[in-house]
Protein backbone atom coordinates (compact mmCIF):
# COMPACT_ATOMS: atom_id res chain seq x y z
CA UNK A 1 0.00 0.00 0.00
CA UNK A 2 0.88 3.29 -0.70
CA UNK A 3 3.13 5.46 1.70
CA UNK A 4 -0.12 8.00 1.68
CA UNK A 5 -2.58 6.17 3.59
CA UNK A 6 0.05 4.91 6.43
CA UNK A 7 -0.92 7.04 9.61
CA UNK A 8 1.55 9.40 11.11
CA UNK A 9 3.29 8.67 14.37
CA UNK A 10 0.93 10.87 16.20
CA UNK A 11 -2.19 9.66 14.42
CA UNK A 12 -1.12 5.95 15.73
CA UNK A 13 -0.18 7.15 19.26
CA UNK A 14 -3.65 8.67 19.41
CA UNK A 15 -5.20 5.78 17.92
CA UNK A 16 -3.62 3.47 20.60
CA UNK A 17 -4.84 5.60 23.25
CA UNK A 18 -8.54 5.82 22.17
CA UNK A 19 -8.86 2.31 21.77
CA UNK A 20 -7.23 1.58 25.60
CA UNK A 21 -10.06 3.78 27.02
CA UNK A 22 -12.60 2.30 24.74
CA UNK A 23 -11.61 -1.18 25.84
CA UNK A 24 -11.61 -0.51 29.12
CA UNK A 25 -15.03 0.87 29.55
CA UNK A 26 -16.76 -1.65 26.81
CA UNK A 27 -14.92 -4.74 28.30
CA UNK A 28 -15.93 -3.63 32.46
CA UNK A 29 -19.13 -5.68 32.54
CA UNK A 30 -16.74 -8.59 30.79
CA UNK A 31 -14.29 -8.39 33.44
CA UNK A 32 -16.81 -7.40 36.19
CA UNK A 33 -18.46 -10.76 35.32
CA UNK A 34 -15.45 -13.02 35.33
CA UNK A 35 -13.56 -11.36 38.17
CA UNK A 36 -16.63 -11.10 39.98
CA UNK A 37 -17.45 -15.10 39.78
CA UNK A 38 -14.38 -15.67 41.63
CA UNK A 39 -14.56 -13.62 44.57
CA UNK A 40 -16.35 -14.31 48.17
CA UNK A 41 -19.84 -12.51 48.61
CA UNK A 42 -18.20 -10.19 51.20
CA UNK A 43 -15.79 -8.90 48.46
CA UNK A 44 -18.65 -8.20 46.08
CA UNK A 45 -20.74 -6.85 48.47
CA UNK A 46 -18.75 -4.36 50.46
CA UNK A 47 -18.74 -0.70 49.31
CA UNK A 48 -16.38 0.46 47.80
CA UNK A 49 -16.58 -3.47 46.25
CA UNK A 50 -13.12 -5.15 46.82
CA UNK A 51 -12.36 -6.79 43.11
CA UNK A 52 -8.78 -6.90 43.28
CA UNK A 53 -8.45 -8.47 47.54
CA UNK A 54 -6.31 -11.36 45.80
CA UNK A 55 -9.50 -13.51 47.68
CA UNK A 56 -10.50 -16.01 45.05
CA UNK A 57 -12.79 -18.63 45.53
CA UNK A 58 -14.57 -21.53 43.14
CA UNK A 59 -17.31 -21.11 45.85
CA UNK A 60 -19.79 -20.07 43.88
CA UNK A 61 -18.91 -22.28 40.59
CA UNK A 62 -20.08 -25.42 43.70
CA UNK A 63 -22.57 -23.45 44.95
CA UNK A 64 -24.82 -22.67 41.59
CA UNK A 65 -23.93 -25.97 40.14
CA UNK A 66 -25.36 -27.11 43.49
CA UNK A 67 -28.21 -25.02 44.00
CA UNK A 68 -29.87 -24.61 40.95
CA UNK A 69 -30.72 -27.41 38.15
CA UNK A 70 -28.10 -25.47 35.61
CA UNK A 71 -27.19 -28.67 33.89
CA UNK A 72 -31.07 -29.56 32.90
CA UNK A 73 -30.75 -25.72 31.95
CA UNK A 74 -27.92 -25.86 29.93
CA UNK A 75 -29.09 -28.96 28.07
CA UNK A 76 -32.29 -27.74 27.49
CA UNK A 77 -31.03 -24.27 25.52
CA UNK A 78 -28.46 -26.75 23.79
CA UNK A 79 -31.26 -28.45 22.35
CA UNK A 80 -33.94 -25.92 21.85
CA UNK A 81 -30.61 -23.90 20.28
CA UNK A 82 -29.71 -26.74 18.15
CA UNK A 83 -32.61 -27.60 16.98
CA UNK A 84 -33.70 -24.65 15.65
CA UNK A 85 -29.88 -23.80 13.83
CA UNK A 86 -31.35 -27.35 12.28
CA UNK A 87 -34.30 -26.49 11.64
CA UNK A 88 -33.32 -22.99 10.01
CA UNK A 89 -30.71 -24.77 8.20
CA UNK A 90 -32.96 -27.56 6.24
CA UNK A 91 -35.48 -25.44 5.53
CA UNK A 92 -34.16 -22.54 4.07
CA UNK A 93 -31.97 -24.55 1.75
CA UNK A 94 -35.09 -26.51 0.36
CA UNK A 95 -37.26 -23.07 -0.11
CA UNK A 96 -34.19 -21.26 -1.66
CA UNK A 97 -33.30 -24.32 -3.81
CA UNK A 98 -37.06 -24.12 -5.25
CA UNK A 99 -37.24 -19.76 -6.01
CA UNK A 100 -33.63 -20.40 -7.66
CA UNK A 101 -33.66 -23.88 -9.54
CA UNK A 102 -36.92 -24.95 -9.52
CA UNK A 103 -40.02 -23.66 -11.68
CA UNK A 104 -42.69 -22.49 -8.62
CA UNK A 105 -46.09 -21.42 -9.96
CA UNK A 106 -46.19 -17.63 -8.64
CA UNK A 107 -42.80 -17.49 -7.53
CA UNK A 108 -42.56 -13.47 -7.44
CA UNK A 109 -45.48 -13.53 -4.76
CA UNK A 110 -45.06 -16.51 -3.06
CA UNK A 111 -41.27 -15.22 -2.25
CA UNK A 112 -42.72 -11.28 -1.27
CA UNK A 113 -45.13 -13.96 0.96
CA UNK A 114 -41.72 -15.09 2.54
CA UNK A 115 -40.15 -11.88 2.92
CA UNK A 116 -43.45 -10.36 4.90
CA UNK A 117 -42.54 -12.93 7.48
CA UNK A 118 -39.49 -10.84 7.95
CA UNK A 119 -41.62 -7.52 8.41
CA UNK A 120 -43.78 -8.78 11.00
CA UNK A 121 -42.37 -8.65 14.72
CA UNK A 122 -42.52 -12.02 16.86
CA UNK A 123 -43.77 -10.07 19.85
CA UNK A 124 -46.46 -8.36 17.65
CA UNK A 125 -48.28 -12.02 17.28
CA UNK A 126 -46.71 -12.95 20.97
CA UNK A 127 -50.04 -13.38 22.69
CA UNK A 128 -51.81 -15.59 19.80
CA UNK A 129 -48.92 -17.49 19.10
CA UNK A 130 -49.29 -18.04 23.46
CA UNK A 131 -53.12 -18.78 23.04
CA UNK A 132 -52.55 -21.33 20.03
CA UNK A 133 -50.16 -23.06 21.77
CA UNK A 134 -51.82 -23.37 24.67
CA UNK A 135 -55.06 -24.64 22.51
CA UNK A 136 -52.99 -27.34 20.86
CA UNK A 137 -51.94 -28.66 24.57
CA UNK A 138 -48.40 -27.81 23.79
CA UNK A 139 -48.14 -25.42 26.58
CA UNK A 140 -45.04 -26.14 28.62
CA UNK A 141 -43.26 -28.47 25.94
CA UNK A 142 -40.32 -28.61 24.05
CA UNK A 143 -42.46 -28.97 20.72
CA UNK A 144 -43.68 -25.28 21.42
CA UNK A 145 -39.91 -23.84 22.28
CA UNK A 146 -39.03 -25.43 18.96
CA UNK A 147 -41.70 -25.48 16.23
CA UNK A 148 -42.23 -21.68 15.95
CA UNK A 149 -38.71 -21.03 14.78
CA UNK A 150 -38.00 -24.24 12.45
CA UNK A 151 -38.71 -21.29 9.34
CA UNK A 152 -37.09 -18.13 9.21
CA UNK A 153 -38.01 -15.51 6.14
CA UNK A 154 -34.49 -14.28 6.13
CA UNK A 155 -32.80 -17.58 6.25
CA UNK A 156 -34.35 -18.16 3.06
CA UNK A 157 -33.53 -15.00 1.74
CA UNK A 158 -29.98 -15.56 2.68
CA UNK A 159 -29.67 -19.08 1.11
CA UNK A 160 -31.49 -17.18 -2.18
CA UNK A 161 -28.87 -14.57 -1.84
CA UNK A 162 -25.92 -17.45 -1.90
CA UNK A 163 -27.55 -19.89 -4.66
CA UNK A 164 -28.20 -17.03 -7.37
CA UNK A 165 -24.63 -16.44 -7.25
CA UNK A 166 -23.75 -20.39 -7.88
CA UNK A 167 -22.05 -20.06 -11.65
CA UNK A 168 -24.83 -21.06 -13.90
CA UNK A 169 -22.01 -23.04 -16.42
CA UNK A 170 -21.73 -25.56 -13.79
CA UNK A 171 -24.91 -26.03 -13.04
CA UNK A 172 -25.85 -26.86 -16.26
CA UNK A 173 -22.87 -29.02 -16.47
CA UNK A 174 -24.78 -31.01 -13.81
CA UNK A 175 -27.62 -31.75 -15.43
CA UNK A 176 -25.45 -32.53 -18.51
CA UNK A 177 -24.45 -34.93 -16.52
CA UNK A 178 -27.44 -36.31 -15.45
CA UNK A 179 -27.38 -35.23 -12.64
CA UNK A 180 -30.46 -34.99 -10.90
CA UNK A 181 -31.60 -32.12 -8.38
CA UNK A 182 -31.77 -34.00 -5.19
CA UNK A 183 -28.36 -35.05 -5.79
CA UNK A 184 -27.02 -31.90 -7.43
CA UNK A 185 -28.07 -29.93 -4.03
CA UNK A 186 -26.77 -32.46 -1.91
CA UNK A 187 -23.60 -33.24 -3.17
CA UNK A 188 -23.02 -29.71 -5.09
CA UNK A 189 -24.16 -27.12 -4.03
CA UNK A 190 -24.68 -27.78 -0.60
CA UNK A 191 -20.09 -28.32 -0.12
CA UNK A 192 -20.54 -25.26 -2.27
CA UNK A 193 -22.63 -23.03 0.35
CA UNK A 194 -20.14 -23.84 3.32
CA UNK A 195 -19.98 -20.32 4.28
CA UNK A 196 -22.99 -18.98 4.00
CA UNK A 197 -24.68 -22.36 5.70
CA UNK A 198 -21.75 -21.55 8.58
CA UNK A 199 -23.32 -18.05 8.98
CA UNK A 200 -26.81 -19.21 8.81
CA UNK A 201 -26.13 -21.72 11.51
CA UNK A 202 -24.40 -19.17 14.18
CA UNK A 203 -27.26 -17.01 13.44
CA UNK A 204 -29.80 -19.16 14.08
CA UNK A 205 -27.84 -20.81 17.19
CA UNK A 206 -27.50 -17.33 18.82
CA UNK A 207 -31.19 -16.12 18.16
CA UNK A 208 -32.87 -19.72 19.85
CA UNK A 209 -29.79 -19.69 22.12
CA UNK A 210 -30.91 -15.67 23.19
CA UNK A 211 -34.54 -15.88 23.14
CA UNK A 212 -36.27 -15.09 26.33
CA UNK A 213 -39.49 -13.41 26.15
CA UNK A 214 -41.26 -16.99 24.72
CA UNK A 215 -39.24 -19.66 26.58
CA UNK A 216 -40.48 -17.16 29.82
CA UNK A 217 -44.31 -17.51 28.50
CA UNK A 218 -43.99 -21.03 27.71
CA UNK A 219 -42.41 -22.83 30.17
CA UNK A 220 -44.04 -20.15 32.93
CA UNK A 221 -45.12 -23.11 35.07
CA UNK A 222 -42.50 -26.10 34.42
CA UNK A 223 -39.21 -25.12 35.94
CA UNK A 224 -37.87 -28.63 34.18
CA UNK A 225 -38.56 -26.47 30.99
CA UNK A 226 -36.36 -23.46 32.02
CA UNK A 227 -33.42 -22.76 29.29
CA UNK A 228 -30.55 -20.78 30.80
CA UNK A 229 -31.76 -17.53 29.67
CA UNK A 230 -34.50 -18.23 32.08
CA UNK A 231 -32.55 -19.78 34.74
CA UNK A 232 -30.66 -16.72 34.91
CA UNK A 233 -33.29 -14.42 35.58
CA UNK A 234 -34.13 -16.71 38.41
CA UNK A 235 -31.25 -17.53 39.71
CA UNK A 236 -30.82 -13.40 40.05
CA UNK A 237 -34.44 -13.40 41.74
CA UNK A 238 -34.18 -16.07 44.35
CA UNK A 239 -30.07 -15.28 44.79
CA UNK A 240 -30.31 -11.83 45.48
CA UNK A 241 -27.48 -11.92 48.02
CA UNK A 242 -25.23 -14.32 46.28
CA UNK A 243 -23.75 -11.95 43.56
CA UNK A 244 -20.62 -14.02 42.83
CA UNK A 245 -22.90 -17.21 42.08
CA UNK A 246 -25.15 -15.29 39.83
CA UNK A 247 -22.17 -14.15 38.12
CA UNK A 248 -20.71 -17.83 37.94
CA UNK A 249 -24.06 -18.76 36.53
CA UNK A 250 -23.69 -16.65 33.73
CA UNK A 251 -19.74 -17.43 32.99
CA UNK A 252 -20.87 -20.73 32.89
CA UNK A 253 -23.61 -20.01 30.14
CA UNK A 254 -21.56 -17.37 28.60
CA UNK A 255 -18.78 -20.73 27.58
CA UNK A 256 -20.45 -21.10 24.20
CA UNK A 257 -21.99 -18.07 22.81
CA UNK A 258 -18.27 -16.61 23.71
CA UNK A 259 -16.41 -20.01 21.40
CA UNK A 260 -19.04 -18.33 18.93
CA UNK A 261 -18.37 -15.24 18.58
CA UNK A 262 -14.34 -15.99 18.42
CA UNK A 263 -14.60 -18.97 16.06
CA UNK A 264 -17.47 -17.67 14.22
CA UNK A 265 -17.46 -13.90 13.74
CA UNK A 266 -15.65 -14.09 10.43
CA UNK A 267 -18.23 -16.32 9.20
CA UNK A 268 -21.10 -14.67 10.47
CA UNK A 269 -19.93 -11.24 8.88
CA UNK A 270 -18.62 -12.40 5.62
CA UNK A 271 -22.14 -14.23 5.05
CA UNK A 272 -24.54 -11.40 6.16
CA UNK A 273 -22.38 -8.27 4.52
CA UNK A 274 -22.54 -11.16 1.04
CA UNK A 275 -26.01 -11.43 1.58
CA UNK A 276 -28.03 -8.55 2.86
CA UNK A 277 -26.03 -5.42 2.07
CA UNK A 278 -25.13 -6.09 -1.92
CA UNK B 1 -37.71 -25.14 -35.51
CA UNK B 2 -37.01 -28.99 -34.81
CA UNK B 3 -34.99 -28.72 -31.88
CA UNK B 4 -37.03 -26.94 -29.79
CA UNK B 5 -39.17 -29.54 -28.35
CA UNK B 6 -42.98 -28.03 -28.12
CA UNK B 7 -44.76 -27.50 -25.07
CA UNK B 8 -46.80 -30.48 -25.74
CA UNK B 9 -44.04 -32.25 -25.65
CA UNK B 10 -45.13 -35.28 -23.12
CA UNK B 11 -41.83 -35.73 -21.63
CA UNK B 12 -41.13 -32.47 -21.34
CA UNK B 13 -44.65 -31.77 -19.80
CA UNK B 14 -43.87 -34.87 -17.16
CA UNK B 15 -40.65 -33.02 -16.33
CA UNK B 16 -42.22 -29.83 -15.39
CA UNK B 17 -45.29 -31.15 -13.55
CA UNK B 18 -41.58 -33.63 -11.61
CA UNK B 19 -40.48 -29.73 -10.89
CA UNK B 20 -43.59 -28.39 -9.59
CA UNK B 21 -44.41 -31.52 -7.27
CA UNK B 22 -40.57 -30.93 -6.13
CA UNK B 23 -40.22 -27.54 -5.49
CA UNK B 24 -43.92 -27.46 -3.46
CA UNK B 25 -42.41 -30.34 -1.70
CA UNK B 26 -39.13 -28.30 -0.65
CA UNK B 27 -41.31 -25.12 0.21
CA UNK B 28 -43.74 -26.63 2.11
CA UNK B 29 -41.71 -26.88 5.63
CA UNK B 30 -41.20 -23.47 5.91
CA UNK B 31 -44.58 -22.85 4.11
CA UNK B 32 -46.12 -24.70 7.17
CA UNK B 33 -44.16 -23.27 9.70
CA UNK B 34 -45.39 -19.22 8.40
CA UNK B 35 -49.10 -20.95 8.05
CA UNK B 36 -49.83 -21.82 11.54
CA UNK B 37 -47.06 -19.50 13.70
CA UNK B 38 -47.15 -16.38 11.45
CA UNK B 39 -50.46 -16.12 9.30
CA UNK B 40 -52.64 -17.79 11.74
CA UNK B 41 -52.11 -15.40 14.41
CA UNK B 42 -51.97 -12.50 12.48
CA UNK B 43 -55.21 -12.73 11.65
CA UNK B 44 -56.03 -13.93 15.59
CA UNK B 45 -54.63 -10.93 16.52
CA UNK B 46 -56.99 -9.23 14.58
CA UNK B 47 -59.65 -11.02 15.76
CA UNK B 48 -58.77 -11.13 19.52
CA UNK B 49 -58.33 -7.51 19.04
CA UNK B 50 -61.86 -6.83 18.26
CA UNK B 51 -62.95 -8.99 21.31
CA UNK B 52 -63.30 -8.26 25.04
CA UNK B 53 -62.11 -10.20 28.00
CA UNK B 54 -63.06 -12.50 30.93
CA UNK B 55 -61.85 -12.47 34.53
CA UNK B 56 -58.90 -14.61 33.38
CA UNK B 57 -57.95 -12.64 30.04
CA UNK B 58 -60.06 -15.02 27.52
CA UNK B 59 -61.66 -13.57 24.83
CA UNK B 60 -65.75 -12.80 25.19
CA UNK B 61 -68.37 -11.25 22.65
CA UNK B 62 -66.70 -8.54 20.44
CA UNK B 63 -66.33 -5.06 21.27
CA UNK B 64 -65.72 -3.50 17.48
CA UNK B 65 -63.07 -0.72 18.09
CA UNK B 66 -63.26 -0.70 21.42
CA UNK B 67 -59.89 -2.13 22.21
CA UNK B 68 -58.17 0.62 19.75
CA UNK B 69 -60.07 3.40 20.97
CA UNK B 70 -58.89 2.49 24.61
CA UNK B 71 -55.69 2.68 22.86
CA UNK B 72 -56.44 6.31 21.43
CA UNK B 73 -55.71 7.90 24.78
CA UNK B 74 -52.51 10.08 26.51
CA UNK B 75 -51.49 7.14 28.32
CA UNK B 76 -50.86 5.22 25.25
CA UNK B 77 -49.97 7.77 23.62
CA UNK B 78 -47.43 7.81 26.56
CA UNK B 79 -46.20 4.36 25.54
CA UNK B 80 -45.68 5.26 21.70
CA UNK B 81 -43.98 8.37 23.01
CA UNK B 82 -41.77 6.68 25.24
CA UNK B 83 -40.59 3.70 23.31
CA UNK B 84 -40.01 6.05 20.29
CA UNK B 85 -37.30 7.87 22.80
CA UNK B 86 -36.13 5.06 23.59
CA UNK B 87 -35.44 3.31 19.91
CA UNK B 88 -33.50 6.45 19.50
CA UNK B 89 -31.04 6.77 22.58
CA UNK B 90 -30.48 3.01 21.26
CA UNK B 91 -29.75 3.50 17.84
CA UNK B 92 -27.70 6.68 17.53
CA UNK B 93 -25.49 5.66 20.12
CA UNK B 94 -25.65 1.74 18.61
CA UNK B 95 -24.14 3.40 15.09
CA UNK B 96 -21.96 6.31 16.10
CA UNK B 97 -19.80 4.27 19.14
CA UNK B 98 -18.77 1.64 16.96
CA UNK B 99 -18.02 4.09 14.26
CA UNK B 100 -16.07 6.11 16.30
CA UNK B 101 -13.77 2.88 16.79
CA UNK B 102 -14.57 1.26 13.66
CA UNK B 103 -12.62 3.88 11.95
CA UNK B 104 -9.74 4.04 13.54
CA UNK B 105 -9.32 0.51 13.57
CA UNK B 106 -9.23 0.60 10.32
CA UNK B 107 -5.75 1.97 9.80
CA UNK B 108 -2.93 -0.52 8.92
CA UNK B 109 -1.47 -0.59 12.80
CA UNK B 110 -0.40 -3.29 14.36
CA UNK B 111 -2.73 -5.16 17.18
CA UNK B 112 -5.82 -3.93 15.65
CA UNK B 113 -6.96 -7.53 14.94
CA UNK B 114 -6.75 -8.13 19.02
CA UNK B 115 -9.22 -5.15 19.69
CA UNK B 116 -11.69 -6.06 17.09
CA UNK B 117 -11.97 -9.62 19.01
CA UNK B 118 -11.96 -7.60 22.34
CA UNK B 119 -14.64 -5.05 21.32
CA UNK B 120 -16.88 -8.26 19.67
CA UNK B 121 -16.91 -10.03 23.32
CA UNK B 122 -19.97 -8.19 24.38
CA UNK B 123 -21.94 -9.97 21.21
CA UNK B 124 -21.27 -12.90 23.52
CA UNK B 125 -23.89 -11.56 26.06
CA UNK B 126 -27.56 -12.92 25.38
CA UNK B 127 -30.17 -10.21 26.53
CA UNK B 128 -30.47 -12.36 30.13
CA UNK B 129 -27.03 -12.32 31.08
CA UNK B 130 -26.08 -8.81 30.16
CA UNK B 131 -29.39 -7.63 32.05
CA UNK B 132 -28.42 -9.42 35.39
CA UNK B 133 -24.85 -8.46 34.99
CA UNK B 134 -25.72 -4.48 34.41
CA UNK B 135 -27.94 -4.77 37.42
CA UNK B 136 -25.61 -5.88 40.02
CA UNK B 137 -23.28 -3.05 38.62
CA UNK B 138 -26.01 -0.89 39.06
CA UNK B 139 -27.39 -2.26 42.52
CA UNK B 140 -27.48 1.52 44.33
CA UNK B 141 -25.81 -0.73 47.60
CA UNK B 142 -23.36 -1.98 45.85
CA UNK B 143 -22.45 0.02 42.79
CA UNK B 144 -19.41 -0.71 41.46
CA UNK B 145 -20.37 2.14 38.63
CA UNK B 146 -20.81 4.50 41.46
CA UNK B 147 -18.23 3.76 42.80
CA UNK B 148 -15.95 4.85 39.55
CA UNK B 149 -17.69 7.85 39.14
CA UNK B 150 -17.18 8.69 43.01
CA UNK B 151 -13.40 7.60 42.05
CA UNK B 152 -13.34 10.05 38.86
CA UNK B 153 -14.59 12.97 41.15
CA UNK B 154 -18.56 12.34 39.83
CA UNK B 155 -21.74 11.23 41.27
CA UNK B 156 -22.98 8.20 42.12
CA UNK B 157 -26.61 7.88 40.77
CA UNK B 158 -30.05 5.72 41.31
CA UNK B 159 -29.85 3.93 37.64
CA UNK B 160 -33.04 2.22 37.55
CA UNK B 161 -34.73 4.24 40.48
CA UNK B 162 -34.50 7.47 39.19
CA UNK B 163 -37.45 8.16 36.89
CA UNK B 164 -35.67 10.50 34.70
CA UNK B 165 -32.62 8.20 33.97
CA UNK B 166 -34.26 4.31 34.02
CA UNK B 167 -34.76 4.91 30.38
CA UNK B 168 -31.44 6.12 29.75
CA UNK B 169 -29.83 3.18 31.80
CA UNK B 170 -32.02 0.47 29.90
CA UNK B 171 -30.80 2.18 26.22
CA UNK B 172 -27.06 1.86 27.66
CA UNK B 173 -27.00 -1.88 28.31
CA UNK B 174 -28.89 -2.25 24.51
CA UNK B 175 -26.37 -0.27 23.34
CA UNK B 176 -23.32 -2.08 24.77
CA UNK B 177 -24.82 -5.37 23.52
CA UNK B 178 -25.23 -4.02 19.75
CA UNK B 179 -21.84 -2.26 19.52
CA UNK B 180 -20.03 -5.78 19.11
CA UNK B 181 -22.15 -6.83 15.97
CA UNK B 182 -22.54 -3.28 14.80
CA UNK B 183 -18.39 -2.75 14.90
CA UNK B 184 -17.64 -6.34 12.90
CA UNK B 185 -20.17 -5.00 10.34
CA UNK B 186 -18.63 -1.76 10.14
CA UNK B 187 -15.02 -3.49 10.13
CA UNK B 188 -16.03 -5.83 7.31
CA UNK B 189 -17.59 -2.85 5.13
CA UNK B 190 -14.22 -0.23 5.87
CA UNK B 191 -11.81 -3.16 4.93
CA UNK B 192 -13.76 -3.44 1.20
CA UNK B 193 -12.87 0.35 0.40
CA UNK B 194 -11.46 0.92 -2.71
CA UNK B 195 -7.69 1.76 -1.58
CA UNK B 196 -7.24 3.92 -4.88
CA UNK B 197 -10.63 5.67 -3.80
CA UNK B 198 -8.78 6.45 -0.91
CA UNK B 199 -5.48 7.29 -2.19
CA UNK B 200 -6.74 9.34 -4.85
CA UNK B 201 -8.10 11.31 -2.06
CA UNK B 202 -5.53 12.01 -0.03
CA UNK B 203 -3.35 13.50 -2.43
CA UNK B 204 -6.01 15.67 -3.47
CA UNK B 205 -5.89 16.91 0.26
CA UNK B 206 -8.62 15.44 2.23
CA UNK B 207 -7.45 15.40 5.64
CA UNK B 208 -9.74 14.43 8.93
CA UNK B 209 -13.19 15.32 9.17
CA UNK B 210 -13.62 15.73 5.45
CA UNK B 211 -11.97 12.59 4.77
CA UNK B 212 -14.70 10.91 6.52
CA UNK B 213 -17.56 12.88 5.91
CA UNK B 214 -17.03 12.78 2.41
CA UNK B 215 -15.12 10.04 1.42
CA UNK B 216 -15.58 7.23 4.12
CA UNK B 217 -19.04 7.59 5.08
CA UNK B 218 -20.58 7.58 2.07
CA UNK B 219 -18.37 4.33 0.49
CA UNK B 220 -20.09 2.35 3.81
CA UNK B 221 -23.68 3.71 3.27
CA UNK B 222 -24.97 0.03 2.22
CA UNK B 223 -23.29 -1.15 5.71
CA UNK B 224 -24.71 1.76 7.33
CA UNK B 225 -28.19 1.60 6.30
CA UNK B 226 -28.60 -1.99 6.54
CA UNK B 227 -27.25 -1.63 10.54
CA UNK B 228 -30.01 1.09 11.47
CA UNK B 229 -32.45 -0.94 10.19
CA UNK B 230 -31.60 -4.12 12.22
CA UNK B 231 -30.92 -1.98 14.94
CA UNK B 232 -34.10 -0.24 14.86
CA UNK B 233 -36.60 -2.97 14.63
CA UNK B 234 -34.19 -4.55 17.30
CA UNK B 235 -34.69 -2.07 19.82
CA UNK B 236 -38.34 -1.61 18.85
CA UNK B 237 -38.62 -5.43 20.31
CA UNK B 238 -36.73 -4.69 23.33
CA UNK B 239 -38.14 -6.83 26.39
CA UNK B 240 -35.66 -8.83 28.60
CA UNK B 241 -34.10 -5.78 29.77
CA UNK B 242 -36.68 -4.04 30.74
CA UNK B 243 -37.94 -7.21 32.24
CA UNK B 244 -35.33 -7.88 34.14
CA UNK B 245 -34.30 -4.40 35.15
CA UNK B 246 -36.93 -2.06 35.81
CA UNK B 247 -40.61 -4.17 35.07
CA UNK B 248 -41.42 -0.83 33.68
CA UNK B 249 -40.80 1.20 36.08
CA UNK B 250 -40.22 4.05 38.13
CA UNK B 251 -43.56 4.81 37.86
CA UNK B 252 -44.21 3.13 33.69
CA UNK B 253 -40.62 5.59 33.13
CA UNK B 254 -39.81 2.00 30.81
CA UNK B 255 -42.66 0.95 29.86
CA UNK B 256 -42.20 0.39 26.16
CA UNK B 257 -44.46 -1.26 23.81
CA UNK B 258 -43.29 -4.41 23.94
CA UNK B 259 -43.25 -4.59 28.00
CA UNK B 260 -47.50 -2.68 27.86
CA UNK B 261 -48.12 -5.99 25.52
CA UNK B 262 -46.40 -8.26 28.15
CA UNK B 263 -47.91 -6.33 30.40
CA UNK B 264 -51.79 -5.89 29.62
CA UNK B 265 -51.28 -9.48 28.80
CA UNK B 266 -50.35 -11.18 31.51
CA UNK B 267 -50.61 -9.02 34.59
CA UNK B 268 -51.57 -10.55 37.54
CA UNK B 269 -54.98 -8.36 38.03
CA UNK B 270 -55.90 -7.00 34.85
CA UNK B 271 -54.93 -9.79 32.33
CA UNK B 272 -56.82 -8.35 29.01
CA UNK B 273 -55.59 -10.52 25.57
CA UNK B 274 -58.02 -8.69 23.08
CA UNK B 275 -55.98 -5.57 23.92
CA UNK B 276 -53.06 -6.98 24.08
CA UNK B 277 -53.19 -8.43 20.46
CA UNK B 278 -54.17 -4.94 19.77
CA UNK B 279 -51.34 -3.40 21.16
CA UNK B 280 -49.47 -5.89 18.93
CA UNK B 281 -51.01 -4.95 15.87
CA UNK B 282 -49.50 -1.50 16.79
CA UNK B 283 -46.37 -2.63 17.24
CA UNK B 284 -46.51 -4.06 13.41
CA UNK B 285 -47.65 -0.69 12.43
CA UNK B 286 -44.78 1.60 14.18
CA UNK B 287 -42.34 -1.61 13.26
CA UNK B 288 -43.47 -1.09 9.11
CA UNK B 289 -44.02 2.36 9.31
CA UNK B 290 -40.30 2.97 10.79
CA UNK B 291 -39.16 0.37 8.04
CA UNK B 292 -40.88 2.04 5.41
CA UNK B 293 -39.26 5.78 6.47
CA UNK B 294 -36.19 4.23 6.63
CA UNK B 295 -36.32 2.60 3.22
CA UNK B 296 -37.77 6.18 1.97
CA UNK B 297 -35.50 8.49 3.34
CA UNK B 298 -32.07 6.56 3.62
CA UNK B 299 -31.79 4.42 0.52
CA UNK B 300 -32.30 7.94 -1.59
CA UNK B 301 -29.06 8.58 -0.10
CA UNK B 302 -27.42 5.48 0.07
CA UNK B 303 -24.47 4.95 -2.66
CA UNK B 304 -23.99 1.35 -3.70
CA UNK B 305 -20.68 0.71 -5.87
Amino acid sequence: MSAALRPSRTTAVLTYVLLAVAAAVLLFPVVFTLVGSFLPKSELVSYPPRLTSGAWTTANYEGVVHSVPLLRQYLNSLLVSGLIMVGHLVTATLSAYAFVFLRVPGRRPLFWLFLSTMMIPWEAIVIPNYLLVVSLGLASSYPALVLPFLANGFGTFLMRQAFLRFPSQLRDAATIDGCGHLRFLLTILVPMSKPVLAALAVWAFLSGWNQFLWPLLVSNSSPELYTLQIGINYLRAVDTNQPGQVLAGITLALVPTLLLVLVGQRWLVRGFTAGAVK
Amino acid sequence: MPNVPLPSDPRRRARRRRDITLALAFLAPSLLVFAVFVFFPLGQAVFLATRGSDLFGRPTVSVGFGNFAKLLTPEFGGVLLLTLGYVVLVVVPSIVLPLALAVPMAQRLPGMRLFRTAFALPFAYSVAAASVVFSLLYNPGTSVLNWVLESLGGQGRAWLTDPSLALVSVALVTVWMNTGFNLLVLSAALAGRDEEVLEAAVLDGARGPSMLFRITIPLITPSLFFLVVVTTLNALQSFGQIFILTRGGPNGATGVLVYSIYDTAFANNASDFGLASAQGLVLLLVGLALAAIQFGIIERRVHYQ
